[in-house]
């Protein structure tokens, strides 16, 4: 596993997987802004990753894409590639990579949940795995979501001269959200932010249940009374909120799990809500894999690193340059 | 108790006071059975006598690993959070009454709590084990003060908050007699007013820009603020007592002034270590503070006196709607007629423009007083912190430019953000700590100093952050000591974060010798 450094970098074939930073090739994991960027020779991704990035910077925003699908091999020199479904979001991929002998994946962001919006997470067994750890504490055993959405539910139901405005990623989880409340049987039109409309599209395009939406106008105040509205977290504290009827302001995230991130960000109504693992997911992740290098990355790596130890795996984090932790998607 | 977490829940996420007052009244509306317990429990007057922070730890270790739960408590920055969410066992059973789970708590035998309370954890939802643990722990810090509990009860009912104000020491669990009167049943309690410690009229801080352009100075008097604990004394021909800001009995703790004072009052003041009423500094009293008992050898090395700022009571008459400068000579008068008790009386101030108040302020030479107050002439004493009557005015702060050295990740409001700052000065060609501040600055300072904190970490010592050492803080702080518990030899009184030098070059700033001279220790 040597072939790989700390910036997930083959240097041998002058490959990268996620750079921040335009390269010559590129392997895409998922669409988020963190780990998909502008400006690469070739992006190699799955399908949908692809139409994501076009969506998002425009059809040239690498000179040469080759789309992957999920199992399908693919070589450069001694190295075969391979994408898996990681289940964070529409089109997300870990990344088997295959030299000589040995297996090594990159998770990606990942989770082992059901999810509507996309392909369920496959388990794949390796020698080294390079896991991310966005929840890597304990602390963080991630509620069914049904539930949480119901919570939504009923809060619109008790609260009808209220509207509530859910605080969601534009990509992924906003479509998730959606999906989980047409899956109860909310069957109302849901109004978006105006930056969530193509990627909705693209997600009813991709045959992805969000029923109906529509970009919120300025129509009089009190037609948004009883509505949901959804919107990316940035606009929650903009002059945007403002112009909706007493808003509850509301959040769909992981970090929604500790009460007081809810209270420093003004969230009245938190649902934990996460496209990321569990503590538990995380480590039964580990132990299925029978992987016995781990390398842990993205997030909260002490804990993790600290309990893979203590199971006689060789363990280290590995700290990717220009990630800093709790901001990410 | 599923529904009283709900309304805690509820509480902490409600920024609108309005919002919080009706999710008060909607739960007390209802919910009879548990309204004595809700009460004393958002009122900070339920305890248990077993189950303190500690013993919960004991309990977690159990279930946890300590260092998995020491990192999660290290992110979350809250116990009770903390364990309610990292708790591995969850076999949530059928919800309990509130009443019904704190009576069974208080059964529990001493020998007995390790099992009997994790399987009482074991049974709740996450959101009932975080507010047991609350409770449990005491301060429930969700953003309700006792006052707005009352504000709550009042609207509900009709009734003027400054009734209920007035009872409120006087009632004891489970308040029968409150909420029988509160719904018309009976009339208001009778309370014996002799015994009950009175809540305090307490100051708000001027704002020099506004409220100098507002107010009239001839309107006002003005007293050294002086920096020991604000007391009440009660004294009687039977017994004397001594009560703390917040209505604690202290009186075992400064025996002395039980056994000397003589006369029939209620006096508001502030206790002070000195002799011959000349007091000498907070260091000292602190010897004397959080102890049950006070033995001889202490009461000779560090004595206590009562400076008196007020009179609420003089022999059983009520002077509380009395002016302030009518007031003052019935306070006069007891202190004349009682020239042996511990007490002298806080002196008055002669200004007569605010600008020449100023330096009474800031008489830098006498270091025992922490700046004025100021006091309008026609105030009745009035419980709580009501505008517009009495104002406090600090002196300027000391001020020390320091290097940040190391961080932490802050508690409540302030957590998952390194926001607890530890700073030091030059010893030689290293730096030595001198403390450690968790306020003062702005939040966009605190953004930018915890960002650079995450950049800039050249070690890692448990929770504790080495940072790279490039930061100059600006720390204000009250007063300084010298100090045999810290490496730099000195310890400073409320210290915080007064701004982010960002002009200062680090070599600039000075030696702890230089800093010794500065503030004249040893």
């Amino acid at each position: 596993m040597d072939f790989i450094n700390h910036q997930l970098f083959i240097k041998d074939i002058n490959v990268h997987i996620d750079p921040i930073l335009p390269k010559k090739t590129a392997i895409i994991t998922h669409g988020h802004a963190d780990h998909a960027r502008f400006g690469h020779d070739h992006v190699i991704a799955t399908r949908q990753t692809i139409d994501i990035m076009k969506i998002r910077y425009g059809d040239k925003c690498a000179k040469k894409f080759t789309p992957l699908r999920y199992g399908q091999k693919y070589s450069i020199k001694n190295y075969d590639f391979t994408l898996y479904p990681a289940g964070h979001i529409l089109g997300s991929a870990q990344v088997l990579i295959e030299n000589d002998d040995h297996r090594l994946v990159i998770t990606g962001d990942y989770k082992v949940g059901k999810d509507e919006t996309c392909k369920n997470f496959k388990l794949v067994k390796c020698d080294t795995l390079i896991t991310e750890a966005t929840f890597g504490l304990p602390i963080f055993q991630h509620p069914d979501p049904t539930d949480e959405i119901q919570k939504l539910i009923r809060s619109v139901k008790i609260n009808k001269n209220n509207c509530h405005i859910v605080g969601a990623y534009a990509l992924g989880k906003a479509q998730r959200v959606m999906n989980l409340l047409r899956q109860q049987k909310y069957n109302e039109t849901i109004y978006i932010h105006g930056s969530l409309e193509k990627l909705c599209q693209y997600y009813s395009k991709e045959k992805i249940n969000i029923g109906k939406f529509e970009k919120v106008s300025s129509k009089d105040r009190s037609f948004y009374e009883g509505k949901i509205i959804i919107a990316p977290p940035s606009a929650l504290k903009d002059r945007w909120s403002r112009r909706f009827p007493n808003p509850i302001i509301c959040m769909a995230s992981g970090w929604m799990t500790v009460k007081q991130r809810a209270k420093q960000q003004g969230i009245e109504l938190p649902l934990v809500i996460s496209d990321h693992s569990d503590w538990n997911e995380l480590l039964d992740t580990i132990k299925k894999s029978k992987a016995k290098n781990i390398l842990i990355t993205h997030g909260q790596e002490d804990a993790l690193v600290y309990f893979c130890k203590k199971q006689n795996l060789v363990s280290k984090p590995l700290s990717i340059q220009g990630r800093s932790d709790e901001e990410i998607e | 108790m599923k529904k009283f977490s709900s309304l805690l829940h509820n509480l902490i996420l409600t920024p609108s006071r309005n919002t919080k007052i009706k999710l008060l009244q909607d739960y007390f509306k209802i919910l009879d059975v548990n309204r004595s317990y809700a009460l004393a429990i958002l009122s900070d007057q339920l305890s248990f006598q077993f189950i303190k922070a500690s013993k919960l730890r004991e309990l977690v270790y159990e279930q946890v690993d300590q260092h998995l739960f020491d990192y999660s408590y290290d992110y979350v920055g809250d116990l009770a959070e903390t364990i309610s969410l990292i708790w591995p066992i969850k076999k949530e059973g059928k919800s309990q009454n509130l009443s019904t789970l704190i009576e069974n708590i208080r059964k529990i035998k001493k020998s007995e709590i390790n099992t009997e309370f994790s399987k009482i954890l074991s049974g709740l939802s996450n959101n009932e084990r975080w507010t047991l643990i609350k409770i449990c722990t005491g301060g429930l810090r969700i953003g309700v003060s006792e006052r707005l509990v009352k504000t709550a009860l009042a609207d509900l009912y009709n009734k003027s908050i400054n009734e209920i104000e007035e009872i409120w020491h006087g009632l004891e669990f489970p308040y029968e007699n409150l909420f029988q009167w509160l719904k018309n049943e009976t009339s208001k309690p009778k309370i014996d007013f002799k015994k009950l410690f009175h809540p305090m009229m307490l100051a708000n801080p001027i704002d020099e820009e506004k409220d100098f352009k507002r107010l009239d100075a001839n309107e006002f008097q003005a007293e050294y603020k002086w920096d020991g604990i604000r007391v009440q004394l009660m004294v009687s021909s039977k017994s004397v007592s001594l009560y703390s800001r917040t209505g604690d009995n202290i009186s075992s703790t400064f025996p002395e002034i039980i056994e000397t004072t003589k006369g029939d009052a209620v006096i508001d003041g502030e206790l002070l270590v000195g002799r011959n009423f000349k007091p000498s500094g907070f260091n000292d009293l602190q010897q004397r503070l959080n102890r049950k008992k006070a033995p001889k050898d202490l009461q000779k090395k560090f004595p206590v006196f009562i400076r008196a700022y007020d009179i609420l009571f003089y022999k059983g008459k009520d002077l509380r709607k009395l002016y302030l400068f009518e007031r003052r000579k019935y306070l006069e008068k007891f202190q004349k007629e009682n020239k042996r008790n511990q007490i002298d009386l806080s002196s008055i101030i002669n200004f007569s423009t605010w600008k020449e108040l100023t330096k009474y302020k800031n008489n830098f030479h006498d270091d025992l007083n922490e700046g004025v107050m100021i006091k309008l002439k026609n105030s009745e004493y009035l419980p709580g912190r009501k505008r517009g009557y009495w104002y406090k005015w600090k002196k300027n702060p000391k001020l020390v430019d320091a290097i940040l050295m190391y961080a932490q990740r802050g508690h409540g409001k302030r957590s998952s953000y390194y926001s607890d700052f530890t700073f030091g000065v030059w010893n030689k060609n290293e730096l030595v700590p001198i403390g450690k501040a968790y306020s003062g600055y702005t939040d966009k300072e605190l953004l930018v100093l915890d960002k650079f904190i995450r950049n800039n970490t050249i070690n890692k010592f448990g929770p504790v952050r080495e940072i790279k050492k490039e930061i100059i803080l600006e720390v204000a702080f009250d007063d300084v000591f010298p100090s045999t518990r810290h490496k730099s030899g000195v310890a400073m009184r409320f210290p915080r974060i007064n701004r982010i030098r960002w002009d200062k070059p680090i070599n600039e700033v000075l030696t702890i010798e230089e800093f010794k001279n500065e503030f004249k220790i040893n």
